[in-house]
């Protein structure tokens, strides 16, 4: 089934519906009837998008989207194409599936995912595969992929999954994360790791870590070269060098647990 | 709305008019009940329901300064529990610590219409009374802080017992209060001044100051008791949550030799055992001594199991407990005078000392021989949100289900104790006594708790249940001054509620001498300190001074 936005919303569209899962057996006319919030109104989704072709497990969504929300919320299945870029909570809660933007994506990509996979081929921003604000643990599975730059607190209280980012990330990087893998291919901005407790974040470049991480060696790891490996099969340009190279471990953050670490690519 | 109603058929229990479940009708003429109405009048029928005073709640934090950081302080805890607005009531977020409009309609769910906030800074007056005001349905009012007040020390250090008194008097009109409250008096003060340092007698010096906890409880006993405050001096005693506090709560209930105090979540001092080494219950030394001294009343704190929040006036207490969840904590209202700290926190059925607490309120409540003087209250969200108030209904009426629950917590904290041996049910006259009656009598709201011609109109009718649990979650009926917004469980209206205050005489020149202490060390100017009059609308409750 493929959704064409015709008329942009001017204010955030609430779009949690838009999932392969929640769509599943609906015909045209009962998806463009469906009731979605525009702003504090209830409208019916064929105000926005014009709707084409029958339900198989895959839908492609076209268009003007940076305002609509909630893309592919609690999806658990099936797959889902996105041209345009989409604002923020995109495959937020999802258990399933597989979501491709070819776009950029706001604020709070994959927050609270358990499984599935999201792959952003443009840039995204704060909060990918975090949590809520206050909460203890955020992501809990699943891949996220952003071939571009994301912005601040990159797998935020993530526990378990990867989040792996092909250009900069912003500041926070791995902010209070409990344990999982952050990978960013490019640079990361500053306070990397702060107040974890588990976990991995790497990256290509070097980094000032905070006075709480403290030096623990330079080696090889084995199990990166798999990682890497397996970015370069989903698409990611990983350069030979990093497959063999060493890294500098950094242990953190002794405010928390300490048994966290970041590891830093050395040229 | 029509100003007259009549409730026909319903079982009264009004037991501050010695009314045990009689059948009778209750008439109600512009928001007070009266003793009849014309035949005409739009009815009520209660057949096989039961009516009560609407609930009065006597200690709960609800507003002011901390209790909005512990809401700021976790969102994570709203998210799931969105209360929704309807075509009366409005919208807001629910979890332990709900918004104003949700607590106010959450209580009035349970057959609640009066609730007391338990504890805040003068300093933060406005906020409270702000808040208090867009707490929906409930009337309500609030205890000041007054047991870590700099300037009232020094007035104790010199013996100026009558500027003491004077001071106290100002210090209640200008924040518009409804009593005095001590949370840990000196003790605050001393871990402010002294790196963290606490104080484990009430005998013992505060040390920036020469006195010591013992006089500034019994001055300000005496003091609300001279000025003829309608509930006596609000007292959270020092040591809170310590093994062997029992002994400095009866040091407390000592100090009032004979004048009129509360003691407030009581549970939460009666533990015996060595500091530092796992707790005993003490219930039963403590519901002993309340039992013989009838000046003295209080309330149980019942510790419920699951999700709380410690959020309390006793910095020391949430200092020492910041690490017993490796999660987040935080201190506030530090540059006033009080202190606070709040840790969201979790009641277990497996841990010796949780069960321990709450095998603790329930000695207390079956031992008490006099409910009208141990109320209940599970200090929310401190024990527990007061959501459950029907689960600890039915654990004090329904014996079997005490035992059932008890089967399932830490055997040898509950072994311990002496709960499987009380196999005393409370009535449902008892469960009125300690739920409405008791607290608007030690509130001295004479309006309240009763169903007697005169009485305010805060009427709950529940339906008859088994379950007591299932009867108390949700009331069939509840009427606010006579209006009735809930009609069969559901929300027909939005009354306000009023917000209750005293206003006791004092003589105006302590003014010349708390101005230019406020000159030297407050950052609010003397004059912009008090509340002004016009700022929000108040109901000033009479005092009746001691000649």
């Amino acid at each position: 089934m493929k959704l064409t936005v015709h008329t942009p919303p001017e204010v955030p569209l609430e779009a949690e519906i838009l999932s392969p899962t929640s769509l599943a057996g609906l015909s045209e006319a009962e998806v463009s009837a469906l009731i979605v919030h525009h702003g504090n109104r209830k409208e019916a989704l064929g105000e926005f998008f014009s709707v084409n072709g029958k339900m198989n497990g895959r839908l492609e969504l076209e268009g003007d989207l940076s305002f609509v929300k909630l893309i592919g919320q609690g999806m658990a299945d099936g797959e889902m194409f996105i041209e345009g870029n989409v604002s923020g909570h995109l495959g937020c809660g999802m258990s399933g599936g597989r979501i491709v933007l070819n776009g950029d994506a706001q604020d709070w990509v994959g927050e609270d995912m358990t499984g599935g996979s999201i792959t952003i081929n443009g840039n995204a921003g704060h909060m990918v595969g975090s949590g809520v604000r206050g909460a203890e643990q955020g992501m809990l599975g699943g891949e996220i992929f952003v071939r571009g730059n994301c912005k601040n607190e990159a797998g935020g209280a993530m526990r378990r999954g990867l989040v792996a980012i092909g250009g900069n990330s912003g500041d926070f990087t791995g902010l209070n994360m409990v344990a999982g893998t952050v990978i960013v291919l490019g640079e990361m901005g500053i306070r990397t790791g702060s107040n974890m407790k588990r976990g991995s974040v790497i990256s290509m470049n070097p980094a000032r870590m905070i006075p709480s991480f403290s030096y623990s060696c330079t080696y090889q790891p084995i199990f990166l070269r798999f990682y890497l490996n397996y970015l370069r099969d989903v698409g990611f340009e990983i350069d030979d060098a990093w497959l063999n190279g060493s890294y500098q471990r950094w242990c953190g953050d002794a405010i928390s647990l300490n048994k966290g670490e970041v590891l830093l690519y050395q040229s | 709305m029509s100003s007259a109603l009549r409730i026909v058929n319903g079982k009264i229990y009004d037991p501050a008019n010695n009314i045990d479940g009689e059948v009778r009708d209750i008439c109600i003429q512009d928001g007070k009940i009266v003793e009849s109405v014309p035949g005409d009048t739009p009815k009520i029928d209660a057949h096989g329901m039961v009516v009560m005073p609407g609930g009065v709640d006597i200690h709960s934090h609800i507003a002011g300064p901390k209790t909005n950081l512990a809401r700021k302080f976790q969102p994570e805890d709203h998210r799931y529990d969105p209360h929704p607005g309807t075509e009366f009531t409005r919208s807001g977020a629910g979890g332990i610590v709900p918004s104003t409009f949700a607590t106010g309609y959450r209580f009035a769910t349970l057959g609640y219409t009066t609730v007391m906030e338990a504890a805040v800074p003068p300093l933060s007056a406005r906020h409270v009374l702000e808040e208090l005001e867009d707490t929906a349905i409930l009337d309500k009012g609030y205890y000041v802080l007054m047991g870590n007040n700099s300037f009232l020390h020094r007035m104790l250090e010199k013996g100026r017992m009558e500027e003491f008194r004077n001071a106290v008097a100002w210090w209640l009109n200008a924040s518009k209060a409804y009593t005095i409250k001590l949370v840990c008096p000196g003790g605050d003060e001393q871990w402010k001044g002294d790196k963290n340092a606490t104080i484990n007698q009430i005998d013992e010096k505060i040390h920036s100051f020469d006195i010591t906890p013992r006089q500034v409880i019994k001055a300000l006993i005496d003091t609300a008791n001279d000025l003829g405050l309608p509930h006596p001096a609000h007292i959270h005693c020092n040591n809170l949550g310590h093994s062997g506090n029992y002994t400095t709560t009866l040091d407390t209930m000592r100090a009032a030799e004979g004048r009129k105090a509360h003691i407030t979540h009581i549970q939460f001092n009666s533990y015996g055992g060595e500091p530092g080494k796992n707790p005993t219950s003490k219930a039963k030394e403590i519901s002993d001594f309340i039992n013989e001294n009838p000046n003295i009343s209080a309330d149980v704190g019942q510790v419920m199991f699951g999700k709380s929040v410690s959020m309390t006036a006793d910095a020391p207490l949430a200092w020492m407990l910041r690490h017993v969840k490796e999660r987040k904590w935080i201190n506030c209202d530090t540059e006033c005078e009080s202190g606070c700290g709040i840790i969201p926190f979790e009641y277990q059925q497996n841990v010796y000392t949780h069960t321990l607490q709450w095998a603790i309120g329930l000695e207390l409540f079956l031992m008490a021989k006099d409910p009208w003087r141990m109320v209940l209250s599970t200090d929310h969200p401190n024990g527990g949100s007061f959501l459950n108030y029907p689960r600890l209904i039915r654990l004090l009426m329904d014996r079997d289900f005490r035992k059932q629950e008890a089967a399932a917590v830490n055997q040898k904290a509950l072994l311990s104790t002496s709960l499987l041996d009380l196999d005393r049910e409370y009535s449902l006259q008892e469960i009125a006594i300690v739920t409405r009656a008791a607290p608007a009598r030690l509130l001295g709201l004479k309006h309240k708790g009763h169903l007697g011609v005169g009485a305010d109109a805060d009427i709950t009718i529940y339906d008859e249940h088994e379950n007591r649990e299932e009867m108390f979650k949700t009331a069939r009926y509840v009427l606010k001054d006579g209006h009735l917004f809930i009609k069969n469980h559901e929300f027909c209206a939005d009354p306000v509620g009023r917000i209750y205050q005293v206003a006791p005489d004092y003589d105006k020149k302590i003014e010349d001498e708390i101005r230019p202490f406020f000159d030297e060390y407050y950052s609010v100017q003397f004059d912009n300190y008090p509340v002004f009059d016009t700022h929000v609308e108040t109901e000033i409750v009479p005092t009746y001074p001691v000649q």
